[in-house]
Order: structure tokens, then sequence, then C-alpha cells
């Protein structure tokens, strides 16, 4: 029997607030330690500790705090010095962490230095009869889903935000916040020396997605997608054959060698649907389709579609919405 | 400047059928490419050397098969190619790779060591800041620049940690993972691509990584993550409703009640 026992979150913080995928693994961290019969904790890195109860009325029993204004600037190394002594010490037997971009390149590293097992990106995680994690995820387009198990402590997780949702917010439980000191102060091999707020926003959270395909002929006709995409407050995304034709930033690109997304609603213009495309897709709220071809794939996982020309029938839309529906 | 570039053979994804009664890939179906994304890392490695002089050493850990890609890293402009390849390797996880690549890594004392965001088969991205950490150099993930490049160090931005774009000075050596905005990766010469055929990729076992790589590091017995079961998910079909272009307007209204349908008013 391991020593190792109980569930950490590790909460992302940006400035005062709270990234939500930490909100969503307490919810999942709640009902594994309700499963397992143990604690659920919660390591914070942050600049200060103004939201940190929050992390208490989401489920977690206790909330670490490590504060310093060198956590202004997320750095893996620096924070990696921090986690892995504090987990060493804490012994948690399960830790999750948000497949954000910065969770995307922190807990490898934090894994690696354990020298323990990382699932990225599951879709379910359950206890198994063992009373170990059972970590799920999709792996070849989908194809198929792998249940993995991890030998060593802690056993490591990433879980994109969006994939669980948030439990209800519980001001009665208690806030219980414990401040821990800084293991490390600085990290001399790497450096932040400028950052600026990106204005461009992540696709992956984007609440609605205009998604163009081979079937946008020209540069100049993305506009039409774009201004569909503004009216309904959402961003232009792209298949990879029009990134690849350059017409497209790959950042925009949907798809499995893309990002992968799933917004409320998802409106594919001029895409057949590549196996590859609807992997990274087909997750979304309401899916709707215009494409020419009748026996475009796209058709077989959308809500609504229309076979016709997209060229007619985008700038109707577009002025159905301008008159405000 | 010593670049390594890590490199993975992946199958063409657009191309490979995948056999549901068996629930693995029908490797027949589809020749194996470099991953797409590595060709930013590949590119970006051979601009730099072109810029400040050195070496590009593109590396790939995998069957014996995978030479046909470094072959290919080759004609892109890689000088050298290193194969790590063992039958104790097959079914490593990514930490059991990690400690694969960092111990031949950890022989060859490079500057910098650059890949691909991820491979689009395994879609992990975890590699990359595991060599790094094992080797104990700095990595940055979202590298969209290198702005400069000195012996001291190297200065990149990284495109979105947190909702900033940052920029960083990492000592030397360090591991960056590469975006699309680093390169435009160009097309293989014909000479260096004639030249690639007959090219002699250095090949490494276990007994050629003995004080590095330990019979127990890779492989299965070295990963500490086992997969348990494979699940063949159905196929979810969405019943759409369809609409033909003589029943436009019948679309656009079922367009607008969709628009109009708010989270949680369903």
């Amino acid at each position: 029997m391991s020593n190792w026992d109980g569930v950490m979150i590790l909460a992302e913080t940006r400035g005062d607030s709270i990234h939500p995928v930490s909100y969503e693994l307490l919810g999942k961290g709640r009902e594994l330690a309700d499963q397992l019969g143990c604690r659920l904790d919660c390591l914070m890195l942050c600049e200060n500790t103004h939201a940190s109860a929050e992390l208490n009325y989401y489920g977690a029993d206790t909330v670490y705090a490590m504060c310093s204004e060198s956590f202004k600037h997320p750095e893996e190394g620096l924070y990696k010095s921090n986690i892995v002594p504090f987990i060493q010490e804490r012994k948690p037997g399960i830790v999750l962490v948000g497949a954000t971009n910065f969770g995307r390149s922190l807990a490898p590293r934090v894994a690696a230095a354990l020298h323990t097992g990382l699932t990225a990106d599951c879709t379910a995680l359950s206890v198994g009869a063992d009373g170990r994690l059972v970590q799920i995820r999709p792996a070849f387009s989908d194809n198929i889903l792998a249940h993995i198990t991890t030998n060593s402590y802690p056993q490591m997780a990433t879980v994109r935000h969006g994939e669980f949702s948030a439990p209800p917010r519980d001001p009665s439980r208690k806030a219980n916040v414990i401040e821990v000191p800084l293991i490390a102060l600085q990290y001399a091999q790497s450096a932040i020396i400028g950052s600026t707020v990106r204005q461009a926003r992540d696709i992956a959270e984007a609440d609605v997605i205009v998604a163009c395909g081979r079937g946008v002929k020209s540069p100049e006709d993305i506009a039409i997608a774009q201004r569909l995409a503004e009216l309904l407050g959402g961003q232009v995304g792209f298949s990879r054959a029009l990134v690849d034709a350059g017409m497209a930033d790959a950042s925009c690109q949907v798809g499995y060698s893309g990002v992968r997304v799933r917004p409320r609603l998802y409106i594919a213009c001029g895409i057949s649907g590549a196996p590859q495309h609807l992997a990274g897709m087909k997750e979304s709220g309401t899916i709707i389709a215009v494409n020419h071809d009748a026996s475009a794939p796209i058709f077989g996982v959308c809500d609504i579609g229309y076979t016709g020309d997209l060229y007619d029938i985008l700038p109707r839309l577009i002025k159905e919405l301008e008159a405000g529906l | 400047m010593n670049i390594i570039v890590l490199i993975k053979e992946v199958p063409d994804m657009e191309r490979v059928r995948f056999d549901r009664a068996r629930g693995v890939i029908d490797r027949i179906s589809s020749e194996g490419e470099i991953n797409p994304l590595d060709l930013w890392a590949l590119q970006s490695a051979v601009d730099i050397k072109n810029r400040h002089g050195g070496c590009v050493t593109a590396m790939s850990m995998g069957p014996e098969r995978s030479i046909a890609s470094l072959r290919d890293a080759f004609a892109r402009g890689a000088d050298n190619c290193i194969l790590l390849s063992d039958r104790r390797f097959a079914g490593s996880d990514t930490y059991a790779t990690s400690r694969v690549l960092a111990g031949a890594i950890s022989r060859m004392n490079p500057d910098l060591i650059i890949c691909g965001e991820k491979t689009v088969d395994g879609d992990t991205a975890q590699v990359g800041a595991e060599v790094a950490e094992l080797l104990d150099i700095p990595h940055s993930y979202y590298v969209e620049s290198i702005d400069s490049m000195e012996d001291s160090g190297v200065v990149v931005t990284v495109s979105d940690i947190c909702g900033s774009k940052q920029q960083r000075r990492m000592k030397l050596p360090a591991l960056i993972a590469v975006n699309r905005s680093i390169a435009y990766p160009l097309l293989p010469a014909l000479e260096r691509k004639l030249e690639s055929i007959s090219l002699n990729v250095q090949k490494m076992g276990i007994s050629e990584l003995s004080g590095v790589v330990g019979e127990n590091d890779a492989g299965l017995n070295g990963s500490p993550t086992k997969v348990s079961k494979i699940v063949i998910p159905d196929i979810v079909k969405r019943k759409g409703k369809i609409f033909q272009n003589d029943g436009s307007d019948n679309f656009i209204n079922a367009f607008k009640t969709a628009v109009q349908r708010r989270p949680g008013h369903e």
C-alpha cells in the first residue's frame, strides 16, 4: 500500500482571477476524493490570495497558496521548482492539471521531475476496483478510447477546459487557505523580459465558430464568414486546406492536427469534413453545415445542414442577423 | 550552434484507415511521414544554421522504418540523422520515450533542441518538456519567433501563456517547441533528395546507449503509464435536418432558431 493519498488540483491563476478549468477540476476532484474517502487539496501559485477562498467554495478542503510577485509572468522552471518539493512532501495520490497552454507545458515538466506518468487531455476519470485512477483519453483521431492507469505516484493527468462542468459555487463551505512559503525564489536558467496581453482570442475558448473550408475560394471571401462570426459574437476558424494554402493563420486551424474546439455553435462553411477535421469539432453544441456536395461527411455530424451555394446563403443569413433576427 | 531537432514518424492522418475490429491503425493504408508539425521545427533549425553556422542533427526514436523520415529530414536540410531504435524501446510512453531521447542527447552537447508543437498521432505535447526536465535545461513551448541567438542565451517570443505573449531569455542549452509562425518550411531540394537515398543513418539501441539508458528505463518496463483497455467508441452520428437548395427559407428559419437558443434554455 502506498503512502500517497489524497487528490490535489493545481489551480491556474491570471492576476486576481482563477481560470475556470480549476473549478471544473475541483468538481471532478471532489467526486474522486469522496469515492476514495480522502482529502481534496488545491495548490495555487499566485501574485495574491484575493480569490483563493473561491477554490474552497468549489470543493477544495484546503487551499495551499504560494504568493509572490515572481508568479506574475508564469514560467515553467520556477513553477516546477516550487511545485515538485511541495508534492513530494504532501504526497497526493492524484494530481490534476488544467490542459491550458501553460498547463500543457508545465505538467510534463513536473511529472518528469517526479519520475511519474502523465496522461494528457483526459475526457473521463474514475476510480478502478483496485483504487487506481482510470484515465480515459481519445486517441488516433478519436477512433479509440484508451483506458490508462499509472503505476507510480502521484498519478497525474491533464484535462481540457470545458471537458467537465464546474460544480455549483457553495459559499457556505469553509474558507481554508494556508499560505506556504516559496521553496525556490528564482529560476536562473530562464527569465521573462517582456510580456504583453494578447489581443487575439484563443479559438479554443470561442463560444461561436464560423469555420471556412475549401469551398471558400479567396481571402476576400473569408470576410463574409468574418462578418457572420462578428454578428454572432464568435470567431472564424479554418480547415487545414486553407491554412496549408496560406489563406489563414495556423492558430485558427480547427482539427485534430490543429486546435480542438467545442463551441456552443459551430457553423461549417464549405467544409467537406475530413476525419481529422471532424475529430476536432464534433463535440460542439449545435453544428450547422453548408456545403454544395450532399455526400460530404460533414452532413453526418451536423444538426442542421444546407446543400447549396454558400455564396448565396451566407449573405442571406447575415442580412437576417443584421435585421436583428 | 549545434542544434538537435526531434522528429517523429507518424501515419498520414488524412489518409490512414482505422481497423475498428482490431482497434489498431491499418499501417498499410498509409505510408509514414514526418509528423507535419515537425517540419516547422526542422526549418527553423536550418534557418538558424544558415544565419549563425553550426550543425543540425535530426533525431528520431521509432521502428526501423522511421529511417525514411530521417532521409526526408536530411533532404530538407539536416546535416546528420540519428535513429534510436531497439525492440526494447517498443511500447514506451512519453516518460520512457523522454528517457531514451534525453539519454542520447546528453552525449551530444547541443546548444539548442527544437521540437514541433505536438505530434498529430499522439497529441500529448509532453515529450519536449519531459526531455528538458530530464536534461535539467530550460524549455519554452509555443515559440513563434527566435529574436536573438548568442552563445550565452537565446531570446524567444512565446505566443500565448495565460493570455499573454511573453519574451524570454533562456540560457543555453535550452529546448523550444515551435509553432507554425516560426518559419516557412521549404520543399526538399532535388539534389539533397537524391543524396539522401544513400545516406548512412546512424542507429543506436540500448547497447549503444549503455550508461545513459538502462534496460528498465525504456519500453513497457520503463513506462509508468499502461494502457489497460482500449474501447472502440460508437461512431456518433447526428440525425441532422438537411435542407436542399430549394428549401433555403426553411434552412434560414432553422438557423435563426438555433442561433437564438442560449445555453440553459434548451
